[in-house]
């Protein structure tokens, strides 16, 4: 395949119209994805949280720096929400991220959290994997940590920072439930600002009382204000050791794994529900059925166990 | 499903003006376009390394200062350069009548002046979008 | 007339016009109306209606100053109508200049291009395509001296806008005055200044807040003591009403950056009354002709009160709004351009009706090019006209008392300080800005204003209604895109016959000076400005030391 061959030779257009195809779910995507796996496996995905107006942009571009001075290629996939009512999107993350815009060693990508068959999260780390392909050493996703969807794309990344500001006390409340678990460094950012120390205390505290299992490893907080480019160093470093200290306890492996599991079945759904969509689509066959539960002559729960088997045999014959 | 429209709206050059490229910016994305905002002070070079890495299918440019001559062009240039003229490049902006036909003919595909109605972008795009897969 | 009022008439007579009169009388002996009937300084209600006349409005040249920041307003001295100009090199604008002049103009107001307003030199390839564009291009005194070559600095007064940079052109300004034999305390003019409105609507900034308010302050100090007539800040509210905002948005913002400003100053430790004399203002005319007399007097009595109650000042003069006006770019058409001249006069009568310190009217071309020489005379034109023959300027404050205007100059005066508290509530404007709550605001009210007009709910005539096929206009200005290799010829000139080392040595003391915050860098900037270092070489030494900001828009 022509394009697989761009990718990973990381041709920054074939790169793109990659990304596109598995955007669009286009012909030819499945086959590209497969080409592409054995490519994969060497990238690190880094995940970024938080509500909006965190500074999550500015600490990605502050991070892509860091990694570039280290002679690391990275990819960012900026996923913003879109309009439910137009399916129209204004995708503005990359402005805080513009001066790396002509770094060959730079790739960013807006993404629009639009009606994906199997939700954004299929379609982000589909590109994750692209990006992985093309050789970029670490891959960072953003989102705002709202949503199911953000959530689910999040858990995703091999280390999850979830990016918190003073001044929003009553979201912690809210958050602790569900995007407090899923953070692994919780970055507390515009530290300048008052509130700072005692958003630390309060995380600390939600830290402190949630339970969590034995074996996963310690959830650091980390204080910076990445407008000042400060606490920067320090956040690199965790990540860094972060990164270290769960491959060799075999944590990341792990985390893969159960990532690989959730894709993998995911997908189980999605193929699914594609090919019920299409048997359930004939509209005579639904009404025939619907007839005969109506006026009593077919039992329900008997009449789905023998048309599943009957299904069954029809997807397997393709 | 069919491929999602990609715009970029961008203003090269340094002015600050940038009330009618955030008025485009939103006005497409309301008409159900996915559009990529850059911000203002972006160089020719950003604006298409951008285009290329979002795979927009249309890059609109936004001027105010005057130096829409030197800078629309050279936006087309490099694209070309880059081997994705097939990307559809738009201007908008402070522009005299005299200046449209030579940025016409260097490859700038419409040029909308002060006034001009949204349905008129609109129509333009819709008229010039692929409509399948690349 | 009730007795309350006149009482309050003779003080005012006797403390506050009286002293005046001796000082400046009036144009006029008498001032009568085109057939003939005398017009009166004042009018006055002849009874308290609501009992706060008083107290809201009162007297022009007195707390809270509703009717005017001069006793005898216009009848005294006309506005100063200056017309801000500039483009190409220093040589064409400094002819420009004397035309103006020759044509009756009052003041300079100098427009720079882009790369001199962010701080880069023509050579720098960000100034590619816009080298003399929308101003002058100024990269070194060498250029500056041209520009005022043959214009006395110690008769004229000059505006410049500039913001990121302006301690740097000011310095300049000093140095050619100085070279003209002019003294530093004899200068007078008006640097905008103003950096908080650059994040907000108009971009040219450079630095991010902190450093920017310090350069702000170095400045007002330094000029509090050696150059006392100039003003040192515009604030401008002009580009937040051209950005899209509202009336009431416009004068909120304005006050609220007005507000920083003058903290911050009072932060750094100086006095009050040290500086805010100084402090001027900068709107917008639009075409509502009512709304905008009301948001001129609201504003007013906002500042007045806020400068006393929040700020103690003592000073009159540190209460009293001064404002330069220009007429709404963002309402000429390119559609039909001469309707551009009605637009103008009534945007002119706004101005002056609500009492503005000087005016410059747009041309009648500028939605399509920069203006012609015959087009910015027609707009200074206008301004005589109405200056001379429309009987606006024979009494103050004329529409004062109209149920209307009042009811009008309360509301807005209400609006706006809800959003000035709000600001205040999230921790002031660099807050506001830095969270994008302000230019979300702006970008909303212009985005309905825009579909509006998209909608045909409201009309602009010709635009999109009352449309006619049309030819464009020939003859529009252009300027030479070959100007910025004369430019860069001329930067290479400069930096082949100045002495590197005094060069060297003065960008290394400045560096020194940004890295300390108790050093005001003024003096620093002059020197450098002296040894002909370029504007870019300056700029660029405190961007290493001070960053850069970047923009922080919510879509």
């Amino acid at each position: 395949m022509e394009l697989v061959k761009g990718i990973t030779a990381g041709n920054i257009r074939s790169i793109a119209r990659a990304v596109s195809i598995i955007e669009n779910n286009m012909e030819g995507k499945e086959e590209l994805l497969d080409e592409l796996h054995p490519h994969t496996g060497n990238a690190v995905v880094w995940g970024i949280t938080g509500p909006p107006g965190a500074g999550k942009s500015t600490l990605a571009d502050k991070l892509i720096q860091k990694e570039r001075d280290r002679g690391k290629k990275v990819a960012v996939i900026a996923v913003d929400p879109s309009s439910p009512f137009t399916g129209g999107s204004l995708l503005g993350d990359r402005l805080r991220m513009q001066t790396h815009a002509t770094d060959p060693g730079v790739f960013i990508r807006s993404m629009a959290s639009r009606g994906h068959l199997g939700g954004i999260s299929t379609a982000a780390f589909d590109a994750v994997k692209i990006f992985d392909a093309a050789g970029y050493d670490t891959i960072m996703v953003e989102t705002i940590g709202v949503g199911q969807t953000e959530v689910e794309i999040i858990e995703l990344s091999d280390i999850v920072m979830l990016v918190l500001v003073p001044g929003m006390g009553d979201e912690i409340q809210a958050m602790k439930a569900g995007v407090m678990e899923i953070g692994d460094i919780f970055v507390i950012n515009k530290s300048d600002r008052e509130g700072a120390e005692r958003l630390k205390a309060e995380v600390e505290y939600v830290l402190m009382i949630s339970e969590k299992p034995e074996e996963s490893p310690q959830k650091t907080i980390c204080m910076t204000s990445a407008r000042d480019n400060t606490g920067i160093e320090e956040l690199y470093e965790i990540l860094q050791s972060k990164y270290k200290e769960d491959l060799e306890s075999g944590f990341l492996t792990e985390k893969r794994k159960r990532r690989l599991t959730k894709e993998l079945s995911n997908l189980f759904y999605i193929k699914t529900r594609e090919f019920l969509e299409e048997q359930l689509s004939v509209q005579a066959q639904m009404d025939s059925w619907i007839e005969g539960i109506y006026k009593k002559e077919i039992k329900p729960y008997k009449f789905i166990s023998e048309k599943m088997k009957e299904l069954t045999k029809e997807y397997v014959k393709g | 499903m069919e491929r999602k429209t990609r715009i970029e709206i961008a203003k090269p050059g340094l002015d600050g003006h940038d009330r009618g490229a955030k008025y485009i910016a939103r006005a497409l994305k309301d008409a159900g376009y996915e559009v990529i905002y850059t911000g203002i002070r972006q160089t020719p070079e950003s604006i298409v390394a951008t285009a290329i890495q979002e795979d927009v299918d249309f890059v609109g440019l936004s001027l105010l200062s005057g130096a829409h001559n030197e800078l629309f062009p050279r936006v087309v240039e490099l694209l070309k350069a880059e081997g994705a003229d097939d990307i559809i490049v738009f201007g908008g902006g402070v522009i005299p009548e005299e200046d449209v036909e030579s940025l016409t003919k260097k490859g700038i595909q419409a040029i909308f002046r002060p006034g001009t109605p949204i349905s008129a972008v609109i129509d333009f795009i819709e008229s010039k979008k692929k409509t399948t897969a690349a | 007339m009730q007795e309350s009022i006149k009482n309050r008439k003779m003080e005012w007579e006797e403390s506050v016009l009286n002293k005046v009169l001796q000082k400046f009388p009036e144009r006029r002996e008498t001032f009568t109306t085109g057939s003939d009937k005398p017009v009166e300084r004042l009018y006055l209600p002849e009874e308290e209606t609501k009992g706060d006349y008083l107290e809201k409005i009162g007297f022009p040249g007195e707390y809270p100053y509703t009717r005017g920041v001069q006793p005898t307003m216009y009848r005294g001295r006309l506005w100063t109508m200056r017309q801000y100009a500039g483009f190409g090199t220093a040589e064409e604008s400094n002819e420009r200049y004397k035309y103006l002049l020759d044509q009756g103009q009052t003041g300079l107001s100098i427009a720079f291009d882009l790369p001199t307003q962010i701080g880069y030199d023509s050579d720098d390839p960000v100034s590619m395509g816009e080298v003399g564009k929308v101003g002058v291009a100024i990269d070194s005194l060498k250029d500056m001296e041209i520009l005022f070559s043959g214009i006395p600095l110690d008769k004229v007064s000059t505006s410049m806008t500039i913001n990121a940079p302006a301690a740097v052109l000011l310095a300049m300004y000093i140095a050619v005055a100085e070279k003209q034999g002019v003294t530093r305390d004899k200068i007078r003019g008006t640097i905008q200044n103003d950096i908080l409105k650059e994040y907000i609507a108009r971009g040219t900034y450079i630095f991010p807040p902190a450093p920017s308010m310090r350069l702000i302050n170095n400045i007002f100090e330094f000029c509090s003591k050696e150059v006392p007539k100039w003003n040192t800040i515009s604030i401008s509210g002009y580009h937040i009403r051209e950005a899209g905002s509202t009336a009431v948005q416009e004068i909120a913002f304005t006050i609220a950056d007005g507000i920083e400003y003058v903290r911050n100053a009072i932060k750094t430790g100086l006095d009050v009354d040290q500086f805010a004399g100084r402090l001027s203002f900068f709107f917008n005319a639009h075409n509502d002709l009512f709304e905008e007399v009301a948001k001129y007097r609201a504003a007013r009595r906002i500042w007045a009160r806020i400068m006393k109650e929040k700020f103690s000042a003592r000073k009159e003069k540190s209460m009293m709004m001064r404002f330069h006006t220009q007429t709404a770019g963002s309402t000429l058409t390119a559609q039909q351009p001469d309707n551009n001249v009605i637009r103008v006069t009534i945007q002119t009568l706004a101005a002056v009706l609500g009492g503005t310190q000087s005016l410059h009217t747009n041309s009648k071309d500028e939605a399509l090019a920069l203006p012609t020489e015959d087009s910015v005379r027609v707009a200074l034109r206008t301004q005589q006209i109405v200056a001379h023959e429309s009987g606006a300027a024979n009494t103050v404050d004329p529409l004062a008392g109209s149920y209307f205007i009042e009811q009008m100059t309360d509301e807005i005066e209400k609006e706006a300080l809800e959003y000035i508290e709000k600001i205040e509530k999230m921790g002031g404007m660099v807050r506001a800005i830095e969270a994008g709550y302000v230019q979300k605001e702006i970008q909303d009210s212009a985005y309905r204003y825009q579909k509006a007009v998209e909608k045909g709910e409201r009309i602009v005539v010709g635009v999109n209604k009352f449309t006619v096929e049309e030819a464009e206009p020939k003859g529009l200005l252009k300027v030479d895109p070959a100007l910025r290799e004369v430019q860069i010829k001329k930067i290479k000139e400069i930096k082949e016959s100045r002495d590197g080392s005094s060069v060297e040595s003065s960008l290394t003391a400045l560096k020194k000076g940004a890295a300390d915050e108790s050093v005001n860098l003024m003096p620093l900037i002059l020197d450098a400005v002296h040894a002909y270092a370029t504007l870019g070489e300056i700029t660029h030494v405190l961007r290493e030391e001070f960053g850069e900001y970047r923009e922080s828009i919510v879509l």
